[in-house]
């Protein structure tokens, strides 16, 4: 036997760094890969014996990108536990902190990681393909604006959060502080400009990619196209809501299977353990595990901003739906399993999300200092969901009468895509290395490609600056010579 | 040296969470200052680099290393020895690195139990319980991941470290000017702190910073802060019951949560020639307990419903206690 091997190590970092292992067969075609996640921390064992207020503090620290899905999620089980419901200036104020937060983690995501793909090409020249080759070609102002987004979103998660990394505001039964006018208007202020970045960041889309055929033409190919399950929190009409709601099921035909509420999610998802990886793989648990394979009857499912929309009936902005009903013109109809178009649902989403932050800052209930209640129930057991922007966040927690922890149970946003991560670099692999391919740095990225379009959280990493990640394959032949290795210089 | 000319830098994230990271990201414009004074050689959230290149290149050659999140596994062990050996000055920065941050409350429990829970939660369908493996025989061929150690260390306890910046992140005012600092120094108009210094903070504590009114303190009940009917939004949090750790935690946020309603979690660390935080922080709360009688303090203090998180929540790692015997066990 002739096997071959080829390593990408480290394809970038957020907890420790991901490894992509790709087996070769005899013949030279790719046999199989395995995507690894080397680390655990623990989160779900520590955080017993800690009282459940401390959860929207000490889950933060699980992810520093996006630590405000986890203290909302956080807050939201807390509330659950304690059998609370906040008042509606609390809901709306931890609503608008996260609208903003989407509006700067989408626009960051879109510039930084996907743009440079679309704009450069995914065979540009590396040193090109990058943010600042982005800015170069679309105009410095564009850079600036950016900038902007990321400092706007920042300043707003700021002013109701507390802090621009870790918020400490969410308690059980609401927030420890509210806003005030002066405030109010600063963040309506910042939210008007948003509205018109994400209408000027569509537009930037429609021009460049879908004014391109060739970009077109590699978004509807076979390459990054899994035919999955979705799943993704819709409010009472079914459309798409970030912070609150019951999460939709959609089969990969487009029929809505169900719809569960947060108390219900063991009933639809579970999750598996392979011995070569610290990651599990969550699957909806009615469909069952059949490996990782694509189909209705594979329980494998997708959450993503694609899947958010082709999980919902709608967005519930004005603009936003406008592009929605675009989206799945141009695409063909719902719903859309083409991996790559989920770089357009999250511009989709980022004009939402800053639809949204305008609506809430103009809220006559905002500025309202009602924004606490006390519980008064003893604690037991409680679910929070939300959507993180990598995908649905659960966390579970039960308590002691005192509210201190005695089990947590959590399903991390990018955890949900572990499977069909996993399945897009195989069959990118498969489709672009072929006996006698040389593995050079463009067949590498559009490798990578399979997996940025998910913005895994363990590649969170490159949501900044050049938006490149470190790359090296290494190609070993089955007594572990090194016959080939390719690097991004 | 670079070939520009320009001294080098570099930032490295360990068993973190990234936040250090959008922390400096969040310096904004500041950013370019970095740019224009150093060559950055290795930073893998914002630019192409391996570790070969590191290794490659001669030892000291690195001015400044930046270096977040404990060391969780062998791997993170293995990349600080490198970047030690390649800096001239090697940073703890922020919280993880520091003192073990928030996942070194791992260390009160076993690495066998983090295992058990983590792949036998309610939605985890195992029958076969398998575990993940350091080394897995695929049937293509050898898997790995790295060993996960028994207890989680700080960064100063695998390898010497010259400064510290505390901080969950670090604030970016404070990392600002930590970055002017060095610039200055490198245009020889200011002179680097004695090495082991804590840099990026203040030199007293939380409280000292903190806004609100501050009377003589006399506790009869410990409160969690959602059984506030209404948070006093200018009196000292201690004052009204809630656990506050502005009294142990060095200055340097500008009493950031405590602005907002929210108590001090202890991010920044021990104030200034404190040897154990909690130690302190428990003689602080001791003090302000308005009673004499045993009954009544013991009362009083199981209004602190987790003494171990409230007085290590940050910092289990680099405590006199580190991790429990439980833990070490497993060593």
């Amino acid at each position: 036997m002739d096997k071959q091997r080829i390593t990408i190590d480290p394809i970038t970092r957020l907890e420790g760094h991901g490894k992509i292992e790709i087996f070769l067969n005899e013949k030279g075609e790719v046999e199989n890969t395995y995507f690894q996640i080397p680390e655990l921390r623990g989160f779900e064992r520590f955080c017993v014996g800690r009282p459940v207020e401390e959860m929207p503090i000490l889950t933060n620290r699980i992810c520093g990108v996006c630590p405000e899905a986890h203290h909302m999620a956080a807050a939201k089980a807390a509330d659950a536990v304690y059998h609370v419901d906040p008042p509606s200036t609390a809901k709306k104020l931890r609503e608008l902190l996260y609208s903003a937060f989407y509006v700067t983690d989408h626009a960051t995501h879109f510039y930084a990681l996907a743009g440079p793909d679309f704009v450069m090409g995914p065979d540009a020249p590396v040193a090109e393909r990058n943010i600042l080759g982005v800015i170069h070609k679309v105009g410095l102002e564009t850079g600036g604006k950016v900038i902007q987004a990321r400092k706007y979103g920042h300043d707003v998660i700021e002013k109701i959060g507390g802090r621009k990394v870790h918020p400490c505001t969410a308690i059980p039964g609401g927030q420890t502080t509210g806003i005030t006018e002066e405030q109010r208007q600063e963040i309506e202020k910042m939210g008007r400009w948003a509205v018109e970045f994400a209408q000027f960041s569509l537009g930037l889309f429609n021009d460049i990619v879908l004014g391109n055929k060739a970009y077109v033409d590699l978004i509807l190919g076979d390459i990054y196209t899994h035919a999955t399950y979705y799943i993704g929190v819709v409010d009472d009409q079914n459309l798409v809501n970030f912070y609150d709601g019951n999460v939709s099921v959609v089969a990969p035909d487009g029929e809505r299977i169900g719809k569960y509420a947060p108390s219900e999610y063991r009933d639809w998802i579970a999750e598996r353990v392979e011995p070569w990886t610290y990651l599990k793989f969550p699957y909806l648990k009615k469909v069952g595990w059949k490996g990782f394979v694509d189909g209705k009857d594979s329980g494998v499912y997708c959450a993503t901003p694609l899947s958010r929309l082709n999980a919902a009936d709608g967005m519930a902005t004005p603009l936003a739906q406008e592009q929605y009903e675009k989206f799945y013109s141009v695409l063909g109809g719902k719903p859309v399993h083409q991996r790559l178009a989920t770089h357009w649902a999250r511009l989709i989403e980022l004009l939402y999300a800053a639809e949204r932050w305008v609506e809430l800052a103009t809220d006559p209930e905002i500025t309202s200092t009602n924004f606490h209640t006390v519980p008064t129930e003893t604690p037991t057991e409680g679910v929070g969901i939300v959507e993180a922007p990598r995908g649905t966040l659960t966390h579970h927690y039960w308590t002691d009468e005192r509210g201190v922890l005695t089990r947590v149970n959590l399903i991390v946003g990018t955890t949900n895509n572990y499977a069909p991560i996993s399945m897009s670099v195989k069959k990118a692999a498969q489709n672009l290395i072929k006996k006698g391919t040389k593995v050079t740095e463009p067949v590498l990225n559009m490798i990578e490609m399979a997996f940025r379009a998910y913005d895994p959280c363990f590649g969170c990493a490159t949501h900044s600056l050049p938006g490149q990640m470190p790359l090296q394959v290494t190609i070993h032949d089955v007594d572990g010579e090194v016959i080939d290795v390719v690097r991004r210089d | 040296m670079a070939t520009n000319g320009k001294p080098k830098f570099a930032m490295y994230w360990a068993a973190a969470c990234g936040g250090c990271e959008i922390s400096v990201l969040n310096i904004h414009e500041k950013i370019l200052d970095v740019d224009a004074n150093f060559d950055v050689v290795f930073w893998p959230v914002a630019m192409d680099s391996k570790y070969k290149d590191v290794e490659a290149m001669p030892d000291q050659s690195i001015l400044l290393t930046l270096f977040n999140g404990g060391i969780r596994n062998e791997e993170n062990e293995e990349i600080a020895h490198l970047l030690r050996k390649k800096s001239q000055l090697l940073v703890a920065f922020g919280s993880c690195a520091s003192e073990g941050g928030i996942p070194a409350l791992a260390n009160l429990g076993t690495r066998q139990s983090i295992f058990e829970t983590a792949y036998f939660t309610v939605s985890t369908e195992n029958p076969a319980q398998v575990y993940p493996q350091s080394t897995y025989e695929a049937p293509e061929g050898e898997l790995h991941i790295p060993r996960i150690y028994p207890v989680l260390k700080t960064l100063d306890q695998v390898v010497p470290v010259d400064y510290y910046m505390p901080g969950c992140p670090p604030e970016p005012h404070q990392i600002s000017a930590v970055i002017d600092l060095v610039i200055q120094v490198l245009q020889g108009k200011a002179e680097l702190p004695p090495k082991g210094s804590v840099i990026g903070a203040g030199m007293s504590t939380v409280c000292d910073e903190c806004t609100r009114k501050r009377n003589e303190k006399k506790l009869k009940k410990f409160v969690r802060i959602q059984d506030v009917e209404t948070i006093d939004p200018e009196l000292c949090l201690l004052e009204q019951g809630i656990p506050c750790n502005g009294p142990a935690t060095r200055s340097g946020c500008n009493a950031r949560c405590p602005s907002v309603g929210a108590q001090c979690v202890g991010c920044y660390g021990p104030a200034e020639g404190v040897i154990d935080y909690g130690a302190r922080l428990m003689s602080s709360f001791a003090s302000v307990i308005d009673s004499n009688d045993p009954e009544e303090v013991d009362r009083i203090l199981n209004g602190i419903p987790d003494p171990a998180g409230q007085f290590y929540r940050f910092n289990l790692a680099k405590s006199i206690l580190r991790a429990s015997r439980y833990a070490w066990k497993g060593e």
